[in-house]
């Protein structure tokens, strides 16, 4: 799923370590969800969310709503 | 190989169980061969190495009951998938060359082999996709 995790994640300065961390997985994960291979489950989003203070929808990109060229 | 608190306390339990199967069946071949098991304890003496096994199956289940990390976890799940679907397959087809007497008989626990064999096609398989072959292998 397409995502701006990476630029909030650089706007803070924060490498993926630093990010995996702050939401308790491993940095693999931090990797998986930024390239698009791995789509958290709606907790780990909502844990994500938090962190960066934004609802979901600002960070992760609707497939649904990608693909009828919404965004 | 991500490693976690989980796939790390996973790992030292299939150490442990694998030092297990192996006295267990140096033990086992050495008390047949020289005809030191009793009647009575022949069942139990052939069952030893094949307990350490089980336990690592167990391990398995009790790895992805504890693994917090999801990523992780799916990691491993699907390892064990393509591991099922493997030895599965395998014993299918061996089974069905074997009953048309097409090649030999081969043991029960070579399922066990080609499951661990499968286990680290998965690993291949998610390393592939993923980038990340996972805990299991």
């Amino acid at each position: 799923m397409e995502n701006r995790l990476r630029v909030l994640r650089a706007e803070r300065g924060w490498s993926q370590q630093d990010l995996a961390g702050r939401i308790e997985v491993s940095r693999q994960s931090v990797n998986a969800i930024e390239t698009g291979k791995y789509d958290p489950s709606l907790p780990l989003a909502f844990r994500i969310a938090e962190l960066f203070g934004a609802p979901i929808e600002e960070i992760f990109v609707s497939p649904s709503r990608r693909s009828s060229g919404a965004i | 190989m991500v490693r976690t608190a989980a796939s790390k306390r996973y790992n030292w339990r299939v150490v442990w169980l694998s030092l297990f199967y192996a006295a267990f069946l140096i033990a086992a071949v050495y008390g047949f061969k020289h005809q030191l098991v009793s009647t009575g304890l022949k069942y139990v003496v052939a069952l030893l190495p094949a307990l350490p096994i089980v336990g690592i199956f167990a391990a398995i289940g009790r790895y992805l009951v504890e693994e917090q990390d999801e990523y992780v976890r799916m990691l491993m799940v699907r390892q064990t998938l393509w591991a099922s679907g493997f030895a599965l397959s395998l014993a299918t087809v061996w089974g069905f060359l074997e009953s048309f007497e097409l090649v030999g008989h081969a043991d029960g626990y070579y399922v066990v082999i080609a499951w661990f064999f499968g286990l680290a096609v998965g690993g291949g398989v998610n390393k592939l996709t993923f980038g990340e072959s996972g805990s299991g292998c």
